[in-house]
């Protein structure tokens, strides 16, 4: 609404990482004189805060000049923004119809046993979220998985073990 | 211009006019659903759909704008098909709960069901919506919300707060606080204006009508009064025009419904007048006279534009009048000087209030509204209740021969009457403070300040006060400038104007509704475009049909001083009548979390 509520979000957040909100109070700044901006700094905000909880939803709604509610309303309607912590990697299965058939299924299974987590959490240690595609373009290599940026092809169970296996031993960077 | 034609009559209509306006002025009456005057059009429901030759598919009418030699058909076949089915669909999202819904009879989505002559419902949606959200001044209940969006635009648009929008997406949509959080414990005011619009039982007004027929059936002292917009009001739920004056039925109706004394909000309106007017004079002549005092000062009547400040303005609390609210005030003075008179402890006696408003169901529950543990007020009804208990009373509103308000906290003057619109509580304070000052009256034609009537957002006014009596010497001089909005909107451009240390006024009267109280969340839902106009006549009217038009002519009021308040501001007055406020900051961030003392059982 105006610069005194900035500050207020920025004293109501207890614990929030606060040189992470002043970046994103310049990221901010750089945007919002310019209308239509709230996605590119919502995205922006998620790749330095690793995700949106409500209090930094509030920080960006203040300076922007919008309303809370508008914030989230964006940030709930795209699965692309997270409102709860990432994990350090993410795995996607794929479920588009070539992976699913070829196994992509199981795949899921695999990763809710071996996890203990549903779609959409993140272990307790943060070191996976899980998540599940609609096809990622990669059919030929069905039943594909996706860590990160790297995909693996055509991946079965013990695979899919030794695959989490190296990136929680650190094998693997982010 | 652009010709069109539409089902065969010929229109011609700007160009920027949509199909649905251009078959309004040839007569033909295309359903529509989410369409809502003065806010952008959304589109959601797709009912007013219509035939355009040479388009591939049916067109939007409140969307789609004219051409020069459209030709429209609004009633084919193809058209009335296609209507049933959107209609269909949304019923597959909606609970149907239609018997035992508040709104069944007032429905806007079960009257177009009949209008368009829908007598199935095939398409069974997902049911899985969030529990009822209920506040205590408001019930969000997303399994009657068909995503309209009406409420979103009131919220946004008109009312500029921001706290009501479509969260999620998909079968998981909703309308909600940020996050799908509560209306408690965001930043909403309360002003209810989403529960005017909803067009189903999605939204509406926290019922009160229970707890105050169990304290009317308890046989405890129950003491009512009437806030002044009610009586041009509530003739609209039996079918009156709005605006029609029936303030006689109404004190007639609430002696019928059982209460023990039948008061008026009015008489404390006067009182308001009389503490309000001598603050001001208070803050204008420290001001002057080199002292402290904050300027200007804003009205404090409203409790929509009180929670609206704590929230977005929590710095600037100083300038609102430390007055309770007029129907706070009464209810101090009911527990206090009444029960005294009665000899009924204050303990065993229950107030109502019967408000054209749904934050004043908050503002009862404020831990400042209490005196000695006792809430001034216990339950406040809506004009929307007050009419449902008649109807269940089974009182024939309309036959019902006048009555009169009881004394000695009945009676009142014009000036409280215009309580209830835009420009009235400043007018009413002029009335006053210009003749205690000058002893003269105002000097306006029928004493309306013609410059702060009406429903423009912002109006202001300038007085010049040229001669005063000895005791207001210091006034000589002085043009007094005063400003009035209606609407958190116009609040927000008159506080921003005061952040940046821009605002010229000595005075400010905000309502939180557009238009006033006559507008509040609370009153009957109407379809007459002229609404507005007709209520605030009527409040013109009550007030000019009255011998005693200034508050400080009330002889009730003169007496209360002299046999209990003593001073007007004095140390009596300010335990009873004046309060202090809670800086609340964005979604209650400053606010201490207990600040809503629990709901008080009517036992």
């Amino acid at each position: 609404m105006d610069g005194k509520t900035v500050t207020a979000a920025k004293n109501g957040c207890e614990g929030c990482n606060q040189e992470a909100f002043d970046e994103i109070g310049n990221i901010i700044d750089l945007y919002k004189d310019k209308e239509g901006s709230l996605i590119q700094v919502l995205h922006r905000a998620q790749g330095i805060y690793g995700y949106l909880p409500l209090e930094l939803q509030s920080y960006i709604a203040d300076g922007l000049g919008l309303s809370l509610s508008e914030v989230s309303g964006v940030v709930t309607f795209y699965p692309f923004f997270k409102t709860k912590p990432q994990g350090k990697h993410t795995i996607s299965i794929c479920m588009g119809t070539a992976c699913y058939v070829r196994g992509g299924k199981k795949l899921v299974e695999t990763i809710r046993d071996l996890l203990g987590i549903e779609v959409g959490e993140t272990t307790e240690d943060g070191m996976f979220t899980f998540v599940v595609e609609r096809c990622i373009g990669a059919c030929g290599l069905a039943p594909a998985v996706m860590v990160d940026d790297t995909v693996y092809r055509q991946v079965d169970e013990e695979m899919l073990k030794a695959i989490i296996e190296k990136y929680r031993k650190g094998e693997v960077s982010a | 211009m652009a010709e069109i034609t539409i089902n065969g009559l010929k229109a011609t209509v700007p160009d920027d006019a949509t199909i649905l306006e251009a078959a309004k002025t040839v007569g033909i009456h295309i359903p529509t659903l989410c369409n809502m005057a003065d806010v952008s059009s959304f589109g959601s429901c797709r009912i007013c759909v219509v035939e355009v030759e040479g388009a591939k598919t049916l067109q939007v009418s409140c969307l789609t704008k004219v051409r020069d030699g459209m030709v429209v058909k609004t009633n084919t076949g193809k058209v009335r098909k296609a209507r049933r089915v959107l209609y269909e669909l949304l019923l597959s999202d909606h609970d149907q709960e239609c018997l035992t819904c508040s709104r069944s009879g007032s429905c806007e989505l079960q009257a177009l069901g009949e209008t368009l002559g829908v007598s199935e419902t095939r398409f069974k949606g997902e049911h899985d919506s969030p529990p009822e959200d209920v506040s205590v001044a408001i019930t969000r209940d997303m399994g009657k919300c068909i995503l309209c969006r009406r409420c979103v635009a009131a919220c946004n648009e008109i009312q500029n707060t921001g706290v009501l929008n479509a969260q999620n997406r998909g079968f998981d949509t909703v309308i909600a606080p940020a996050m799908e959080g509560k209306l408690g414990d965001a930043s909403c005011v309360f002003c209810g204006q989403c529960t005017v619009v909803c067009p189903t039982g999605a939204l509406r007004e926290t019922d009160a009508t229970k707890k105050v027929w169990e304290m009317l059936d308890s046989g405890k002292r129950t003491v009512v009064q009437v806030a002044p917009a009610i009586r041009v009001a509530i003739g609209e739920e039996f079918g009156m025009e709005p605006g029609s004056q029936v303030t006689g039925k109404l004190a007639a109706a609430l002696k019928a419904l059982g209460f023990d004394d039948v008061f008026d909000t009015n008489f404390a309106a006067d009182l308001t007048i009389i503490e309000e007017g001598t603050e001001f004079l208070g803050r204008v002549k420290a001001a002057l006279t080199g002292g402290e005092a904050t300027l200007p000062m804003v009205t404090s009547c409203s409790p929509g534009w009180i929670k609206f400040i704590e929230h977005h303005y929590p710095d600037r609390l100083k300038h609102i009048s430390t007055c309770k609210s007029p129907h706070m005030m009464m209810g101090a003075l009911v527990k206090s000087f009444y029960a005294e008179k009665i000899g009924v402890k204050p303990e065993d006696m229950r107030v109502v209030s019967v408000m054209p408003c749904t934050a004043k169901k908050f503002e009862i529950n404020r831990h400042e509204m209490m005196n000695n543990g006792v809430p001034n007020v216990d339950a406040v009804l809506t004009t929307r209740e007050l009419g449902r208990m008649i109807r269940e009373a089974g009182i024939d509103f309309c036959a019902l021969p006048d009555a009169e308000f009881e004394n000695p906290l009945g009676m009142s003057t014009g000036a409280a009457d215009i309580f209830g619109v835009t420009g009235g509580v400043m007018e009413a304070a002029l009335r006053t403070v210009f003749e205690l000052v000058t002893g003269k009256e105002l000097p306006f034609d029928k004493l309306h300040v013609t410059p702060i009537v009406g429903f423009e957002q912002v109006k202001e006014a300038a007085i010049t006060i040229e001669d005063t009596l000895p005791a207001y010497a210091f006034l000589k001089g002085v043009t007094v400038k005063v400003a009035v909005t209606s609407g958190t909107a116009g609040a927000t451009m008159l506080m921003d104007q005061l952040e940046k240390g821009e605002s010229p006024y000595h005075f400010i009267e905000v309502m939180g509704c557009p238009g006033g109280c006559i507008m509040g969340g609370g009153q009957p839902r109407s379809k007459d475009p002229d609404v507005k106009q007709k209520r605030l006549k009527g409040l013109y009217t009550e007030d000019e049909g009255k011998v005693l038009r200034k508050s400080h002519e009330n002889p009730y009021i003169t007496k209360l001083y002299e046999e209990y308040l003593g001073e007007p501001n004095g140390h009596k007055a300010h335990e009873l009548l004046h309060t202090h406020y809670t800086p609340r900051g964005m979604e209650n961030r400053l606010a201490d979390k207990e600040m809503v003392r629990k709901e008080v059982s009517p036992a």
